[in-house]
């Protein structure tokens, strides 16, 4: 059995995860020029509120197979309560400031939130396997992999398509690429910015949470998931390219089958080889693999 | 007409302070020392920010020093804590002039972004270094300073007492430097780049040596630190250590350079006091101070004093 064939299926479904946990980090860089660290925590409270619902809905007998239901039910609930509360609450106040401020005041809403996360849920981990197991597993290639995982590529594939239908295809996107390209004039023709600036981070805080409910069941939810995370989405959305969605793709199939290809191969270079590649990408070409040409700075 | 300059004078009484009060509070002296090395690498990051830079990766030279002198004490059996310093200090130097050809050219979040990206690389390369401790680290052979093994109630003060003189010397550096024509540069790049490039300054290089003073500063943080806890471990160059010298370089403001080391005990001292009293909550009151921070006071603690000196004026 040729091992580059688990390579590459390993490599793909770890980049699935991968794209869905930073597409929407660059979806909120895109549009609001800002490099969000508290989507970390987003993904944490993803996890926990996940894990509590599914939890509750198998224990109380009700249709095993709903439990998918109920994970993307309480990412779609993260996203609606924490994302207004952070861009209304906070971050609305904000714009106008320099790029690096505003990383720095997401830093805060990031320590904040590891915090919330803490008092809310303890730090006990809670353990969901259920939703993983449920769908079997099929042998491929000498291999037995959970069907679970495979979902995660095809949903993922849903999501990255459904996004770029909304925004190539749609009236909102049409005009929200008009608020992306300048601000100003959108506003003053019309648009409601504000508007846009408010659903493109709920989204954003959605596809975070998205991304830890969809783990929860595969890992056991514990203090501090949202750590890693940031940085690993942080790698992903460099490489391909801060605020494209296709660069978002393109990040996440190269650190997937990057990752994938070291844990086989050579594993001492495992974490090493990721931010190598960010690393190499941000001096060859800081604007990513995937961005279009930009007006220079100086 | 010129006012005289007091901050020589200041750092002088503080350093006294610090050394006259800490044997009053022996139990104290521990945090003391981390607080003065964290203040050394804050003091770096003081530097970048004056300049408008932010590293989101100054936990690598942090971390570089603490292994350099640990690794020297375990290959090399070299333990004298002045010349374990000297070490650290000559490898973050040496590591941040070559990364600073890179590094020189980015502004903004990419900066933040690539310094964050090389302080990873190092950390994916330690935690899986077998000959280091991967994720363990490891301990440090005892420090020897002039001969004596720094031990006990005595060793501690004089770790203490280094780590005050180094600050002390960092500072008064720092404080001359801003002083130079190569160090006014930083406010005036902050500002505009082009303006400086049109006077014949360069900026590329003028922002190289202030990497590179900010990475010997964090190599001898990292060293002292090292020394003062007896153990590293490959989490010196995580980004939440990044995230930390941040934290306290916003806290502190850039208005002096005794600012960091005022903010660092200050972080040392609410953290002893959150681990102890609320260790779930802690994180959230520091998140909180920095928003307060960015929002009421841009400038950091120090300009509380500024404001209330010009008050009385």
């Amino acid at each position: 059995m040729s091992e580059w064939l688990a390579v590459i299926i390993d490599g793909v479904i770890y980049s699935s995860w991968l794209f869905i946990i930073a597409v929407g980090l660059t979806l909120i860089y895109g549009v609001m020029k800002i490099l969000n660290m508290a989507h970390g925590s987003l993904y944490a409270l993803g996890a926990y509120t996940a894990a509590s619902l599914a939890g509750y809905w198998l224990a109380h007998g009700y249709a095993p197979l709903a439990s998918y239901g109920v994970l993307v039910l309480a990412a779609v609930i993260v996203g609606v309560v924490a994302g207004p509360l952070i861009e209304r609450g906070l971050l609305r106040f904000m714009y106008g400031r320099d790029e690096i401020i505003l990383l720095l005041v997401t830093y805060a809403v990031f320590l904040i939130l590891e915090d919330v996360v803490k008092l809310a849920w303890g730090v006990d981990p809670y353990i969901v396997s259920e939703p993983y197991g449920l769908l079997g597993s099929v042998e491929f290639a000498d291999l037995s992999y959970p069907v679970y995982s495979f979902a995660l590529i095809v949903f993922c594939v849903a999501i990255g398509g459904a996004l770029t239908w909304a925004l190539r295809r749609t009236r909102h996107g049409k005009l929200l690429t008009a608020v992306i390209h300048d601000r100003e004039v959108s506003q003053a023709m019309g648009i409601d910015v504000r508007r846009f600036y408010l659903v493109t981070f709920t989204i954003g805080a959605m596809l975070a949470a998205l991304g830890g409910a969809l783990t929860a069941p595969t890992i056991s939810v514990v203090p501090g998931i949202g750590v890693e995370v940031i940085v690993l989405a942080f790698a992903v959305v460099v490489i391909g390219g801060l605020g494209s969605l296709p660069g978002a793709a393109l990040g996440a199939l190269i650190v997937g089958l990057l990752r994938s290809a070291a844990v086989h191969y050579v594993p001492a270079l495992e974490l090493f080889s990721v931010y190598f590649v960010m690393a190499l990408v941000l001096i060859l070409r800081p604007e990513g693999l995937f961005a279009g040409a930009q007006v220079r700075r100086i | 007409m010129i006012a005289r300059d007091r901050t020589p004078l200041l750092l002088l009484i503080l350093l006294v302070a610090l050394l006259a009060v800490a044997p009053l509070f022996p139990n104290w002296q521990f945090i003391g020392t981390l607080a003065l090395a964290k203040g050394l690498t804050v003091l770096g990051l003081l530097l970048l920010l004056r300049t408008g830079l932010v590293s989101f990766g100054q936990g690598l030279y942090f971390c570089l020093g603490g292994y350099a002198a640990g690794s020297l004490g375990l290959y090399a059996g070299v333990t004298d804590a002045l010349v374990l310093m000297l070490v650290g200090a000559a490898v973050a130097g040496v590591i941040a002039a070559l990364l600073g050809f890179l590094l020189a050219g980015y502004r903004g979040i990419f900066f933040a972004m690539l310094s964050l990206a090389l302080s990873m690389i190092l950390f994916g390369l330690l935690v899986k270094s077998r000959a280091l401790g991967s994720t363990d680290g490891f301990n440090l052979a005892p420090a020897t300073l002039f001969g004596h093994v720094i031990a006990g109630a005595q060793g501690r003060y004089a770790l203490y007492a280094l780590a005050a003189a180094v600050a002390f010397l960092a500072a008064l550096g720092m404080h001359r430097y801003f002083a130079t024509p190569l160090g006014r540069l930083s406010a005036a790049i902050r500002d505009n780049e082009i303006r400086v490039e049109y006077l014949g300054a360069s900026v590329r290089h003028a922002v190289h040596v202030k990497y590179v003073i900010a990475g010997v500063l964090a190599g001898v943080g990292g060293v002292l630190t090292a020394l003062t806890v007896g153990h590293i471990d490959p989490e010196m160059a995580y980004w939440t250590t990044s995230g930390e010298f941040v934290f306290i370089t916003i806290l502190s403001g850039t208005a002096s350079v005794a600012a960091p080391f005022l903010g660092s005990f200050i972080f040392e001292l609410i953290r002893t006091f959150a681990y102890e009293y609320s260790p779930n909550t802690w994180q959230m009151t520091l998140g909180t101070v920095m928003l307060l921070i960015i929002v009421f006071l841009p400038s950091g603690l120090w300009s509380l004093f500024r404001r209330t000196r010009s008050a009385q004026r």
